[in-house]
């Protein structure tokens, strides 16, 4: 019997406990074990980013990174992108605005790449977006339309900050 | 895709992950993991344990100083590209992480996990290999410095022995009227380089050249560091000095490049790092 261990971490802003081997992929984790099916899994080899969700506030592969090395961090998946009352965020509302889903499959990983990217750099340059989501890619369309997403879930949170 | 069963240990400091290791022969240290869990999941390695060091807070260190920088080995890249110190005593090393993987990548992977992992195609021990870094190693018998030259032995292997951790790397400052630049092609940006140099052009007080040195990634086995200051003449004459590189180098054809293009494309992106390193220098003599 393979040896297991308790990995206690922050999902989503819940505190969440699961037992498993040392080698168990965080994306596995939280697909398998916490049933989380949000975060995607893509190539399993860090080169996709459909895996990518936040870790302690910063994009990272979660195909990369065993479990137990996450335990008491606080991940962010796509899930826990929008308000508490389900309201989508200022990204989310781009994404569906401008068609930014397409067939939906590496949605989850630019969802989590793009709300980083926007905290940090919130009005960025088109040469900053393609570098900013350089590290995803979409199999099925192409990138026009997430690049204008991206765009406008900008103009959204300025929207938003200039509102406030 | 899945990693094959390891033993894991999680050490909190750098004695307890020593003796993890000295524990689990064949063990390997995981930091980043960005490219140890790509083996494990592709089963290209299957070490017996595993030594997780992310968690021994001593080693998550960047210090900077008029020495140069010093990197511990639970640094990430993103943390040494936006360090503003770690870019004023040496350029090069934000230049050289732009290239390397994607931001994502660059949130978890580490310096030192990069320089050990000895990638030829990699950017960071063509950087420490250029600047005449040093690496430091730590074992249950205690300390030593290795410098960049006798660190990288070939593809994917480097000096570190049975039971010991790289717990630093050290990158040297620029001397006074030096200039960098760092310059790859990949197919896609963030993919592994066809090829990639970093150059570095030092001027005297006349602003003449007195020193330039290219490092190059994906031409060789390990990080080949050309010097250049007698091909490029003290005018820096930077055609005569890539032109002298494609006659040295004997780079190896793959799926993505034959030998002869890598060869030219290694000439093009040589002379135009070795000018913008040259400006650069020229740059901050005049700063």
């Amino acid at each position: 019997m393979e040896e297991t261990h308790e990995i206690v971490l922050t999902v989503n802003g819940t505190h969440r406990t699961a037992r498993a081997p040392a080698r168990r992929l965080l994306s596995d984790l939280l697909r398998h074990d916490l049933g989380l099916t949000g975060t995607h899994v893509g190539c399993e080899h860090g080169v996709c980013g459909c895996c990518t969700v936040l870790l302690d506030g910063a994009p990272v592969r979660s195909c990369l990174m065993l479990a137990v090395t996450a335990a008491g961090h606080e991940i962010t998946t796509v899930e826990g992108l929008a308000a508490p009352d389900g309201t989508p965020s200022p990204v989310q509302r781009a994404f569906r605005e401008c068609h930014g889903l397409q067939c939906g499959f590496c949605t989850p990983g630019f969802l989590c790449t793009v709300t980083a990217l926007l905290r940090d750099t919130p009005r960025p340059t088109e040469e900053q977006v393609l570098d900013g989501i350089a590290g995803n890619l979409c199999r099925c369309t192409g990138y026009q339309n997430i690049v204008r997403s991206v765009h406008r879930a900008a103009e959204l949170l300025s929207e938003r900050e200039g509102g406030a | 895709m899945k990693p094959p069963p390891f033993g894991y240990a999680a050490p909190r400091t750098l004695d307890e992950a020593l003796a993890a290791l000295a524990a689990a022969p064949g063990g390997k240290v995981l930091a980043g993991g960005q490219s140890l869990i790509p083996l494990l999941s592709m089963r290209l390695a299957a070490p017996p344990a595993l030594i997780d060091i992310n968690r021994a807070a001593e080693l998550d260190t960047l210090r900077t100083g008029d020495g140069g920088v010093r990197v511990g080995a639970l640094a990430r890249h993103a943390r040494v590209e936006r360090s503003a110190e770690a870019a004023a005593v040496q350029p090069l090393l934000r230049r050289a992480l732009r290239h390397v993987a994607h931001p994502a990548i660059r949130n978890r992977g580490t310096v030192v996990g990069s320089l050990a992992h000895a990638d030829p195609a990699a950017e960071l021990p063509a950087v420490l290999a250029v600047l005449g870094g040093t690496v430091e190693a730590a074992s249950p018998e205690g300390r030593r410095t290795i410098p960049a030259d006798d660190f990288f032995r070939g593809p994917l292997e480097c000096a570190l022995g049975p039971g010991e951790i790289a717990v630093s790397a050290f990158f040297p400052a620029a001397p006074p009227r030096t200039g960098s630049a760092f310059a790859e092609s990949a197919r896609r940006h963030g993919d592994y380089a066809l090829t990639g140099v970093a150059a570095v052009v030092t001027l005297g007080e006349d602003l003449r050249v007195t020193a330039a040195r290219t490092g190059h990634l994906g031409i060789a086995a390990t990080p080949l560091v050309l010097d250049l200051t007698a091909a490029a003449g003290s005018a820096g004459d930077w055609p005569a000095a890539a032109a002298h590189v494609r006659a040295r180098i004997d780079p190896d054809a793959d799926i993505h490049a034959s030998a002869d293009y890598r060869r030219h494309l290694t000439g093009v992106l040589t002379e135009r790092a070795l000018r913008a390193a040259a400006a650069d220098a020229l740059r901050r003599a005049r700063d």
